[in-house]
């Protein structure tokens, strides 16, 4: 039954992962090594719980890899992505550049017709963008000049391989004229997967046409006219399609709508690219990216988060389970012989030009350290190349395992470097100071915008602090974005979208989500998740009050209570008092009541105790404030002249 | 302080100093900011920001007298705002120093405490001189103050100015918090002649440290 066996499938992969990954964190090596780890061990050459299935699995869970180029992308505003055209072009181009062309000199001195050679040292330049960005992300380097370079090189990459999909099948012509091609159609047993780059001719068998492109046959200038369409069609979407839509689905308050909506956009564009011929990842990259600005970038960020992790722990149980140990077995000179050698020159390539491009030393290493491995283009252009005739089996299944063991060393080369070089030779800078390390921007996290946390963040602006704002009703949203906030929409209850707000980072969360029971849970979603965070909190309510203090919160503030003593202080002073006593009644109250709130706090829960105090406190109150206004004491006795009038009257008198 | 024993023993070994800061806008501050860095922290000094405490002017009478009970010298630290001390200070004292506790045939509650103005002046000593721009000394300005301390039954000690703060350096800040710093250890320890120190016609005590303060032993 298919159920079934999907079932069993599942619970292998979730259970691999769910052992590995804890074991890997706790001793230090990173999510990515521990799913690596217990691919190794479900896989052929371990427990043999999953067999050549396995590469289907990975074929599915590269779509985590898509769902990642989307986050990245969603965090990624286009005049960031601008400003980074430097690095992307000049690192990432000269990297890919500089790599190949090495490896293919290397080709050819080993005697290799150049066309293999010039594919296979295209090929290897890759390197893999899901181990990369999830190492770095992990040990949060992604925001350093190291991380953002990468970045840059990975994003080269994945653009690369569109032109290069584009130039093995000429390659194959030469190559057979020249007389090494294997042939069309080898054996695909060596495959560990195809990538997420589905070339346009990736099909095994080329007759049935798999992209759209194929199926209109059209002439080279049209396809690239239709490439260049699909991909503004998703920026003019992005701009003036997916907002009104998710703003639709989110109209309905459903959370499962709208992640399905998040998921539906996801799937379309990668269906939509690889029908045209284009990365799946590259395009919902770009959707990302013009997302970046929405307001329901942290919406979708914490939507599709989980899908993205899960998927990609799967694609890496995947990698795990797929890597060769017979032919490693068979050929151990040549496969280590090829692993460090690619690891050492990709190295010593990344290195230099992270050199030229003045990475500080200690960025440098971790970049270089980062990005030296074949990545999961190399499963893709491999099998292509095969059967576009341009490598043999010969050639690609020994280089296959080697990229795959590249790929599972990653980890350990991270490790070895911020473990052993960094403390050694890395000129690590002293930490900044803390206060400076925090963004003003986003200090402040505000929940709810009502006329509460409206106030709270029209203030805090016109301080020159920008709150983050967010917000579950869309369309309150949309407004707040056309007046030129910094607004998000989401359920403040996750703290996924705290997470994607920044709560990390953040000093303070105002708490004015509407609704007693909504604000308690996200208190204790904050309290749990981030301890660090001060909160601010609104009561409606007395009683809410009470019991936001008895949760612990230690800055609560009864929204009416301010603005009733107003009012009813201007109908004193419409009464006849004095305009300063009643201000200073006023104050005065205000702080007897800010008393009180805390200490019937502490007996709320206990009816009896708490009417008591409550009756005491009330009456406690009027008899002090009555004795005030009609005779003045006992407070702000200063100003009054009557027991002076009564100890030197009498002088006063004498000397006039 | 009704337990004359208790009185003695704490003159004898170690005044508690309670500082009243009084500056509206501490951010703009840079003279005054200094000199509070570098005492707040002194043991037996207690440093209290009435602008921070009381932002409404919403002062605690009660509170203050509680503060001004505990401590044997009040020390008043303020720039010269129109030859007199910021608002806060002035409701302070119209509030707090109230008939019948701190001045008046009941009103013992402050006697034999020392009193100090510790002032920062825009304008040089110069223009502090009865022939200068001011006509008048800080001191001669100070007399409302002095008078109140006087008719709380306090000693009033000369001034500690820091002249011509518009045109300090900042080694010389640097200078004046140290000595204020000096200053207070002395009297807490009880190394300033007070005497001396309290006499009439002494303009201010910054100049005569070397004749005032003994040493540490």
């Amino acid at each position: 039954m298919y159920g079934e066996s999907f079932f069993l499938q599942a619970m292998l992969y979730l259970g691999a992962a769910v052992i590995a990954v804890p074991i890997a964190k706790r001793l230090g090596l990173g999510s990515v090594l521990g799913y690596l780890l217990a691919g190794i061990a479900i896989g052929p050459f371990g427990l043999g719980l999953v067999g050549e299935e396995g590469q289907d699995v990975m074929h599915f869970a590269e779509f985590g890899v898509v769902m990642m180029l989307f986050l990245v992308g969603l965090e990624l505003r286009p005049q960031l992505l601008w400003e980074m055209r430097g690095p992307i072009l000049g690192l990432g181009g000269s990297q890919v550049a500089i790599t190949a062309v090495i490896i293919t000199a290397i080709g050819l001195a080993v005697g290799q017709a150049w066309q293999s050679s010039l594919a296979v040292g295209l090929t290897l330049a890759l390197s893999s963008t899901a181990i990369v960005l999830q190492s770095l992300n992990e040990k949060g380097l992604m925001k350093t000049e190291a991380g953002q370079s990468s970045f840059a090189v990975l994003l080269f990459q994945d653009i690369a391989v569109i032109p290069m999909l584009a130039l093995f099948p000429m390659l194959a012509v030469q190559a057979m004229t020249g007389g090494s091609g294997e042939g069309l159609g080898g054996d695909d047993g060596q495959d560990p997967g195809l990538g997420h780059g589905h070339g346009p001719n990736h099909a095994e068998d080329h007759g049935a046409p798999e992209t759209w492109l194929e199926a209109l046959d059209l002439p080279g200038w049209a396809e690239t006219l239709v490439v260049i369409g699909a991909v503004l069609a998703i920026i003019l979407a992005g701009r003036y399609l997916f907002r009104p839509f998710l703003r639709f689905v989110a109209g309905t308050r459903l959370r499962e709508t709208f992640t399905a909506a998040a998921l539906l956009l996801v799937v379309s564009i990668a269906l939509l690219m690889t029908k045209v011929g284009l990365s799946p990842a590259l395009g919902t990259f770009l959707a990302g990216v013009v997302l970046a600005n929405s307001e329901y970038r942290h919406a979708l960020e914490s939507d599709i988060e989980p899908f993205k992790g899960l998927l990609l722990g799967v694609f890496f149980i995947a990698v795990g389970s797929s890597i060769d140990f017979a032919l490693i077995a068979s050929e151990p000179g040549v496969i280590s012989g090829l692993v460090v050698g690619i690891i050492v020159l990709k190295l010593v390539v990344l290195f230099v030009l992270g050199k030229l491009f003045k990475l500080p030393f200690d960025q440098n290493l971790i970049f270089s350290f980062a990005l030296a491995q074949g990545g999961e283009f190399a499963f893709v252009l491999f099998s292509f190349a095969r059967q576009s005739g341009v490598l043999t089996t010969e050639v690609t299944a020994p280089l296959i395992a080697s990229v795959a063991l590249t790929m599972a060393l990653t980890p350990l080369l991270m490790i070895f470097n911020e473990r052993v070089l960094q403390p050694r030779f890395g000129t690590r800078r002293a930490e900044a100071p803390e206060v400076a390390a925090i963004d003003a921007q986003s200090a402040v996290i505000v929940a709810g915008f009502g006329d509460f946390g409206g106030t709270a963040v029209r203030f805090l602006r016109a301080n020159g602090i920008q709150p983050v704002v967010l917000e579950h009703d869309s369309e309150r949203v949309e407004l707040l974005r056309r007046l030129g906030l910094k607004a998000f929409y989401g359920d403040v209850r996750r703290h996924d979208l705290l997470h994607a707000a920044g709560a990390e980072e953040a000093r303070i969360l105002v708490v004015a989500v509407g609704g007693h029971e909504r604000q308690l849970e996200v208190i204790h979603m904050a309290k749990k998740h981030f301890p660090h965070l001060e909160i601010y909190a609104r009561a409606e309510a007395w009683f809410e009050a009470f019991e936001l203090i008895q949760t612990g919160v230690r800055h609560v503030y009864r929204q009416n209570a301010d603005t009733a003593l107003r009012a009813s202080a201007d109908a004193l002073y419409a009464l006849g008092y004095e305009r300063h006593q009643v201000h200073r009644a006023a104050q005065r109250f205000r702080r007897h009541d800010f008393e009180a709130m805390h200490d019937l706090a502490k007996t709320w829960g206990d009816e009896k105790a708490y009417m008591n105090l409550a009756k005491q406190r009330i009456e406690n109150l009027e008899k002090i404030m009555l004795a005030e206004m009609e005779d003045g004491t006992p407070h702000d006795q200063g100003w009054d002249v009557e027991t002076l009038r009564d100890e030197f009257g009498n002088l006063v008198e004498a000397d006039t | 302080m009704s337990d004359p024993v208790s009185r003695i023993q704490l003159q004898t070994r170690h005044r508690r100093i309670l500082v009243l800061y009084a500056h509206p806008a501490t951010q703009k501050s840079r003279v005054n900011k200094v000199l509070a860095a570098r005492i707040r922290a002194i043991e037996g000094v207690t440093f209290h920001d009435l602008y921070g405490h009381y932002p409404e002017f919403d002062i605690d009478v009660q509170k203050e007298q509680a503060l001004l009970n505990s401590h044997d010298v009040i020390v008043f630290q303020h720039p010269f705002f129109w030859y007199s001390t910021p608002a806060i200070l002035k409701e302070w004292q119209d509030l707090v120093l109230e008939h019948g506790w701190a001045y008046g045939r009941d009103g013992t509650a402050l006697r034999g405490k020392l009193f100090l103005s510790v002032v920062t002046a825009g304008g040089g000593q110069a223009a502090y001189e009865p022939t200068g721009y001011n006509a008048r000394t800080v001191r001669d300005f100070l007399a409302p103050i002095e008078g109140t301390a006087k008719l709380c039954g306090m000693t009033f000690l000369a001034p500690f100015v820091a002249h011509g703060t518009h045109a300090m350096k900042s080694d010389h800040i640097e200078k004046h918090a140290h000595e204020y710093r000096d200053l207070l250890l002395a009297l807490r320890d009880d190394r300033l002649d007070i005497e001396a120190a309290s006499a009439r016609d002494l303009r201010f005590l910054n100049s005569s440290f070397d004749r005032l303060i003994r040493t540490e032993d």
